[in-house]
């Protein structure tokens, strides 16, 4: 081998290399954390150590004042799944889940893949079909307060002019938990129309190209490109959906107050109750777990599940 | 793609009955905010003449300039706070490399599995003890850390090549003016996206300052439509239908301003 | 004066297999010193480990001197050019090529006039309002170029800047930057892959396959001394053409892959090394076009390169070897032709047969000098 030579040189003094190294990976560690640290102090307040004390606070009874006085185990958890009150909440928030999820999606897919082509003033089609996500829990909730309105909404007044009778959407007890999720899958469609236009958007044009010229109808390609291509996305706000279902809290107060006899006491609505009217932060503590486990099992599941069945690319 | 003359009829029909059928909901409110109340009674879908007095009437029971007021500023700190830290955060995820990230990581995964509601009674005991109830601070404060903001960011942070990293080091330029002079300004529009999303999140808040506030000094909009609501008689519909419009129109407004960049940048933080 | 040394230096990741191994080298103030070899030989990492942007497993670094294994980057008075170029895209090409200039605390004036300067040195006068998305790949290119001088550092590290640029500009570009590293004194530390960008820019080339250093040399010397058959085949175009060889008939005689014969002559004899098996290796220009008298072999042709001033022909038939001549002028051959040739043992390198290394170089001298009229 002709390698040249190298003279080698003499340092009086060895260089503790090894020391600069550490002492600059200790630098970049402390700017990395200097970096993270208003996230992690923000997390630490005010999701992790509350959702250490809710456990802690689940094992209590609590005075007025939501200071604890006896422990009692798992007393509050006992009496929760003993409670009809909690069991009918449980059972009207899957319900609701059952309402919504389909519909929103459903819906929400007919509307981005219709407003997905390059049409003029799709524009505008497009703004009012996410409209919604603009418009708060509390003002659609007024708007749909006044559609369900038994004498004056305008449903029950189209129904009268095919000459049904009046129904008491918000106040039937038949009724109620459909209406909240009627108005619920009308908040959701704005949020989930966007994103579903945005993966519908960001599928390969080249594919629908290359199946145009095999001779692909509109239908085959929405089965074999569309669809299996945007399923990363339909899993994503699946999941969203499902969580928001749990979460629902604005609309049961606005419109029903988890009326009538019950039927849409959701869970965060009974556990606002428990809490702050009721002022039982320890059973209502073992709700808020209840309803974490639920979410929380529902993530692992639809991850789980959506690993194996969504086509990612 | 091209479309055939009788599809795109067809298309332009389910748009048009789409687009009504949706947009009915506020249509109807929207009238109805200026209408009189003989008007709403009978049913009527149009104004027979219109008023601006269902506003004067929602303006004059309560102090929806206030309200309107403290919504802009608590949503103002939210969004701000939250493109501040969680572009900090995505940066530290992308550009430092330092041992035990990657469970920091999985700790800010770990805050999207745990929802606000469950955590709300601690939530607000804290927020009492630090005498923080009926505050700005006390509303704001418990959302401007985002682990959604965070992924996001990082995702489009990921996209800038690591060579500009490397030609500002040599040029010794440290980490936070890399971050304040290259990677912000190249990720203008992914900041955009997330400023708008958390300024309509925080606007729509409703649980939290329906806790954390007991006067109208601080109350938002959103609970002022609540006390207008439930002060609701009969015949009042119109001004209900009037709060509930000046709710709704900045937030509709800003919708359709950033629905593109929304569409764009929601999908590609959501999804990877 | 030595501006980057390098002592043992080795690079690992996972403290097992070094991507690098051992090297020592020198580079010398002023010099074009080119870093060649094939993708993933490490070179880039070398350069990077340079540039201190990459940790040195072990080895002593020193930069004028002085020992900079600890030095950060911006420590170490150098500028880079990478290959995708780094370009800011939100800054305009002035604002691009002063970036660095804030940090270093250099006041307005001089900065104004620096900025001047360069750009007319390396014509981006017009450009200096544009954002780089409005400019050609050859325009960023000198950007890059440009921030790179701008910052007077003495020693400049490039890595493949070249490689995304078209064949054209990439031998337009080429000239300009030689002539940039004379013009300021620079020392130039310059990776690539491309061995005909080695060849025409480097005053000295270090050839790099799988982190060990192959030969550090001139051009000229690799090319016609190559220290083992990977450089004898990595430098050049068309590659040296390789071949078994053999004595035979007490040393009188040489047979190349079984096929071709040489009768050794007394001088031969005296320059051949005493192996009775080597590789040997010719250059495609060493194997001339003759007669059918003068031949001293015939080989088949497989393929024909036409490239107007000369021709590039492929024999095959030499044991598994393809051996390729360049020829010049227009030759009308075509593939399946057996075509009378001249080759001579003067003109062989001899490597050794079992590790590839030079035993030794072509005995005929290879320079011509030019002389006047």
């Amino acid at each position: 081998m002709i390698t040249e030579e190298v003279m080698p040189l003499n340092y009086t003094e060895p260089i503790e290399f090894g020391k600069a190294k550490r002492k600059q990976r200790r630098k970049i560690l402390l700017k990395g954390l200097l970096f993270l640290a208003p996230s992690i102090i923000l997390f630490s307040i005010f999701v992790f150590y509350p959702m250490i004390r809710t456990i802690y606070l689940s094992f209590f009874l609590t005075n007025q004042a939501g200071a604890t006085t006896v422990y009692v185990g798992l007393q509050n958890y006992m009496d929760i799944f003993t409670s009809p009150i909690f069991l009918k909440s449980l059972k009207s928030t899957f319900l609701f889940v059952l309402y919504t999820l389909p519909g929103t999606i459903i819906l929400s897919l007919f509307l981005a893949v219709i407003a997905n082509e390059k049409l003029k003033g799709i524009d505008f089609f497009r703004m009012i079909f996410s409209s919604s996500m603009g418009v708060s829990v509390a003002a659609a909730s007024v708007f749909w307060m006044f559609l369900f309105h038994p004498s004056i909404g305008f449903i029950n007044r189209g129904l009268a002019a095919l000459g049904i009778a009046k129904i008491g959407w918000l106040t039937d007890p038949h009724w109620a938990l459909l209406s909240v999720s009627i108005s619920t899958i009308w908040m959701n469609i704005g949020f989930t129309f966007l994103i579903l236009l945005g993966g519908l958007q960001s599928i390969d044009s080249h594919l629908y190209e290359s199946a145009a010229i095999d001779g692909a109808g509109y239908f085959y390609k929405l089965r074999r490109i569309t669809l299996p291509m945007l399923s990363p996305t339909l899993f994503f706000v699946m999941t969203v959906s499902v969580i928001n279902a749990f979460q629902t809290f604005g609309q049961i107060d606005m419109l029903t107050k988890g009326g009538p006899s019950n039927e849409t006491n959701l869970i965060v609505y009974g556990i606002y109750r428990e809490a702050f009217v009721n002022y039982q932060y320890g059973s209502a503590s073992a709700e808020a777990i209840i309803l974490f486990i639920i979410i929380l099992i529902m993530t692992l599941v639809q991850f789980k599940v959506g690993e194996r069945k969504v086509h990612y690319q | 793609m091209r479309l055939a003359l009788s599809n795109k009829i067809i298309l332009y029909l389910l748009l048009t009955l789409s687009a009504v059928i949706l947009f009915l909901p506020i249509l109807f409110a929207f009238f109805m905010s200026f209408m009189g109340s003989q008007d709403a009674l009978l049913g009527k879908i149009l104004p027979s003449h219109w008023t601006l007095e269902n506003y004067e009437e929602a303006f004059r029971r309560l102090p929806l300039l206030r309200f309107l007021f403290n919504s802009v500023l608590i949503s103002l700190m939210i969004m701000i706070g939250q493109l501040i830290f969680s572009s900090l955060a995505a940066y530290a995820f992308v550009f430092l490399k330092f041992k035990g990230r990657e469970t920091l990581f999985f700790l800010f995964v770990a805050t999207m599995m745990i929802p606000f509601e469950a955590s709300i009674i601690p939530n607000f005991q804290t927020i009492k003890a630090l005498n923080l109830i009926d505050t700005y601070p006390g509303l704001a404060l418990p959302f401007l850390a985002t682990a959604f903001g965070t992924f996001l960011l990082r995702q489009t942070f990921k996209q800038i090549p690591i060579e500009l990293r490397e030609a500002s080091e040599i040029a010794g330029k440290g980490h936070f003016k890399f971050y304040l002079t290259v990677v912000l300004p190249i990720a203008k529009s992914s900041l955009v996206t997330l400023g708008i999303y958390s300024f309509l999140s925080a606007w729509n808040m409703y649980l939290w300052p329906l806790l954390s506030t007991t006067n109208d000094q601080v109350r938002t909009v959103q609970i002022g439509l609540k006390e207008l609501q439930s002060q609701e008689q009969v015949n009042q519909w119109g001004v209900v239908m009037a709060g509930a419009m000046v709710v709704a129109i900045p937030t509709l407004i800003l919708l359709f301003i950033g629905q593109k960049k929304l569409q764009k940048g929601l999908a590609e933080g959501a999804l990877k | 004066m030595k501006q980057v040394e390098m002592i043992d230096i080795s690079k690992s990741y996972d403290k097992q297999t070094n991507v690098l191994n051992d090297i020592n080298l020198s580079i010398n103030k002023g010099e074009f010193f080119v870093l060649v070899g094939p993708s993933g030989c490490g070179k880039s990492t070398l350069l990077r480990m340079v540039a201190g942007l990459e940790e040195i497993t072990s080895g002593l670094l020193t930069i004028n001197g002085e020992p900079a294994n600890h030095l950060p980057p911006k420590e170490r008075k150098l500028s880079m050019v990478f290959q995708n170029y780094a370009l800011y895209p939100h800054l305009t090409v002035e604002q691009n090529i002063l970036f660095g200039l804030d940090v270093k605390k250099v006041n307005k004036e001089e900065r104004k006039r620096r900025l001047k300067e360069t750009a007319e040195m390396i014509g981006l006068t017009d450009l200096l309002k544009r954002k780089p998305k409005e400019l050609s790949g050859g325009q960023r290119q000198r950007v890059a170029l440009a921030r790179s001088v701008v910052s007077r550092a003495p020693l400049c590290l490039m890595d493949e800047p070249l490689s995304n640029l078209d064949a054209k500009l990439r031998a337009q570009m080429r000239i300009e930057i030689r002539r940039l590293q004379r013009q300021l004194g620079l020392t130039m530390i310059y990776v690539t892959h491309d061995q005909v960008e080695a060849m025409t820019m480097g005053d000295r080339i270090m050839v790099l396959n799988e982190g060990k250093v192959q030969q550090v040399g001139k051009p000229i010397t690799l090319y016609n001394e190559p220290a083992n058959t990977f450089v004898a085949s990595f430098i050049g175009s068309p590659k040296m053409n390789l071949g078994q060889a053999e004595l035979l008939a007490e040393g009188k005689q040489l047979i190349v892959e079984d096929k071709l014969q040489f009768q050794l002559s007394a001088q031969d004899r005296i320059h051949l090394p005493p192996h009775q098996k080597t590789t040997i290796g010719i250059r495609a220009e060493h194997l001339y076009p003759a007669a059918n008298h003068e031949a001293t072999h015939h080989l088949e042709v497989a393929g024909v390169e036409h490239l107007g001033n000369e021709t590039l022909i492929v024999f095959e038939g030499i044991g598994d070897q393809l051996w390729s001549a360049k020829w010049s002028g227009q030759w009308m051959v075509s593939p399946g032709d057996v075509v009378p040739v001249s080759i001579s043992v003067e003109n062989f390198c001899f490597f050794d047969a079992e590790n590839g290394r030079l035993i030794k170089p072509a005995y005929k001298g290879q320079s011509q000098e030019v002389v006047a009229q």
